[in-house]
């Protein structure tokens, strides 16, 4: 009987455990789009979505996110042409190819990857990226390569611990059967293996673009930030995250409902791609 | 699941954990002081003093921006807004309500890469550069070497300032760099060749180079002669008349003993020292000093 009591009042605790988390994501909602939504109808949804000038101290201020539509997307499929060859790759090396000594030291680099915070990442490419474009291109080697090169460093253990876990989890019979029917181990491996872990690699990669597209404070150190719509990869470029944080401290009436308006746009970006992300698990779940 | 009275008795304990924070002690102060992080370092070192000698007061001071605290302080969310800027000069406020508080007086200068081989600008010629109409040092007599343009972010105080007393009437700034914070504007002028970019005095070190203007040094004497026009209060504001705790540490950040030490050794420049006073609108005119006359 007191067993029981202690079940129940236990079941509780972790009830609202639960609901805490339910109920920050709501608030969040609520806040984002009750301070957003108000001020795209008023300026008009492609005023805001589709201008291409963000002048919001000139008389009349003009709030147009295209550049950084433009932008964060441009320099998200960049960070995942880097970063999902390099990230696969190391992951069927880890799963697969990596002998133990050499495996011992390459999971914890990884995973240290992971926790190393963004701001430390943005120094690290403040200091060298940025001088070695200098070198490259001219300029002030603050532009949209440098931001790629950068968040496609930053997004690989997303992928690599995602990629590897799901090429583990493909069954042994796999790849003892392509070997039965003579074909080698490397081929057994990338033609086997790999694929039978598509949907894995698939969502490491989903998750890798909402990191990128979510990222900010490393992003803000080097891309140089200019509110227009980028001619080349070698000039710099404004991002939704960092139009957000660049000008969220000055800004108040309308110009801070319009950083809020691209908050909104941002969590339309995530709710995109975790949309896919669910879809993806949901088809691996089917089969 | 069932929501027995285990599960209230679950809820209950954890709203006590909750709400217990929530309590003050007996007899202990204290006020918030939101806003400009320009002027956070000044509030937070006086209000750090104050509190050591005036037990159980405590000032809490936030950062957040010159936006945020002239939000807040009109809002009335907050005891004071810290703002580098009038809030006249800020859409969106109603500063009817608001009174303003000039703590200290900031200058602001040009600084540049020190290899660009220019040292003294004319105050047209620097307005030209953030105009986009200069843009080679070699125009200016320095190095062969492209002008970068770094401005801070759209809103903020500094910014304002500068493009209020540099920038010929009417003309806007090219679309260049941003960055948030003047720490950040200092590191990638220092090593990025070739770029210009503004910061307030207290931030110019060796790594950097700032110019004068038209044979004007950027000092703090010239700041108080008006000799040199980019400068700018740091005003704390208080919705209404302030009353008590905030009062009273109001009164203590414009004394003697504070302005004439703390408000230096921070950087900045006391308000009672300036020679010239200015309104909203950048009127600027003579103080008449009561010293002068007391004298002789």
């Amino acid at each position: 009987m007191k067993i029981k009591k202690l079940d129940s009042f236990m079941q509780g605790v972790f009830l609202i455990s639960a609901l805490i988390s339910v109920m920050a994501i709501i608030l969040i909602g609520i806040f984002v789009f009750g301070g957003g939504i108000p001020f795209i109808a008023e300026y008009g949804l492609s005023n805001f979505l589709l201008g291409e000038k963000w002048t919001p101290s000139n008389t009349p201020a003009a709030f147009g996110i295209l550049p950084m539509i433009i932008g964060s997307v441009t320099v998200t499929l960049g960070a995942i042409v880097i970063g999902v060859p390099v990230g696969v790759l190391t992951a069927v090396f880890m799963a697969e190819f990596c002998p133990t000594k050499l495996y011992k030291v390459l999971k914890p680099a990884v995973n240290l990857m992971a926790a190393i915070p963004s701001i430390v990442y943005g120094f690290f490419a403040l200091q060298l990226i940025v001088p070695f474009m200098r070198r490259l291109f001219g300029g002030t080697g603050m532009n949209m390569l440098t931001v790629i090169l950068l968040l496609g460093i930053m997004i690989l253990p997303t992928i690599i611990g995602m990629s590897e876990s799901a090429i583990r989890a493909v069954p042994k019979s796999y790849y003892s059967g392509s070997l039965a029917l003579g074909a080698s181990h490397e081929r057994s491996i990338m033609k086997v293996s790999l694929p039978a872990a598509k949907s894995g690699v698939l969502s490491s990669v989903i998750l890798g673009i909402g990191r990128a597209i979510g990222e900010t404070m490393a992003v803000v150190l080097v891309a140089g930030n200019q509110p227009r719509i980028p001619d080349s990869l070698t000039q710099g470029v404004r991002t939704l995250t960092t139009n957000i944080v660049l000008e969220m401290s000055y800004a108040t009436g309308q110009h801070r409902e319009a950083l809020i308006a691209t908050a909104v746009v941002l969590f339309g970006f995530i709710l995109v791609i975790n949309g896919i992300f669910l879809l993806i698990k949901r088809k691996e779940a089917i089969r | 699941m069932k929501f027995n009275r285990y599960n209230k008795l679950a809820i209950a304990f954890i709203s006590t954990i909750f709400l217990a924070a929530c309590s003050p002690l007996e007899g202990e102060e204290s006020i918030t002081a939101v806003g400009s992080s320009a002027l956070q370092p000044l509030v937070e070192a006086a209000g750090e003093q104050y509190g050591s000698e005036n037990f159980g007061k405590f000032i809490n001071v936030q950062g957040g921006g010159s936006g945020t605290g002239l939000g807040q302080i009109a809002a009335d969310a907050v005891d004071i807004g810290n703002s580098d800027i009038f809030a006249e000069e800020k859409s969106g406020i109603d500063a009817s309500k608001l009174v303003d508080h000039r703590v200290a007086v900031v200058g602001i200068t040009p600084i540049v890469t020190p290899e660009v081989g220019v040292t003294d600008i004319s105050l047209e010629n620097l307005s030209k550069i953030f105009t986009g109409e200069i843009t080679n040092w070699k125009e200016l007599g320095g190095k062969n070497l492209p002008i970068t343009v770094l401005n801070r972010s759209s809103g903020s105080g500094t910014r304002a300032t500068f493009d209020r007393w540099v920038l010929t009437e009417g003309s806007k700034s090219i679309v260049t760099q941003e960055q948030e914070s003047s720490g950040t504007v200092r590191q990638i002028v220092a090593s990025t060749p070739g770029t210009i970019s503004y910061v307030a005095f207290s931030y110019v070190d060796d790594t950097v180079k700032a110019l004068s203007i038209d044979g004007v040094k950027p000092t703090d004497k010239n700041v108080k002669k008006n000799k040199w026009i980019i400068w700018s209060y740091e005003h704390m504001y208080t919705n209404g008349e302030p009353v008590g705790l905030t009062k009273d540490f109001l009164d203590y950040i414009l004394s003697d003993e504070v302005q004439n030490t703390l408000i230096g050794a921070l950087g900045y420049i006391p308000t009672n020292q300036m020679e010239f006073e200015r309104d909203a609108k950048g009127m600027t005119t003579e103080v008449l000093k009561k010293t002068e006359q007391k004298s002789d």
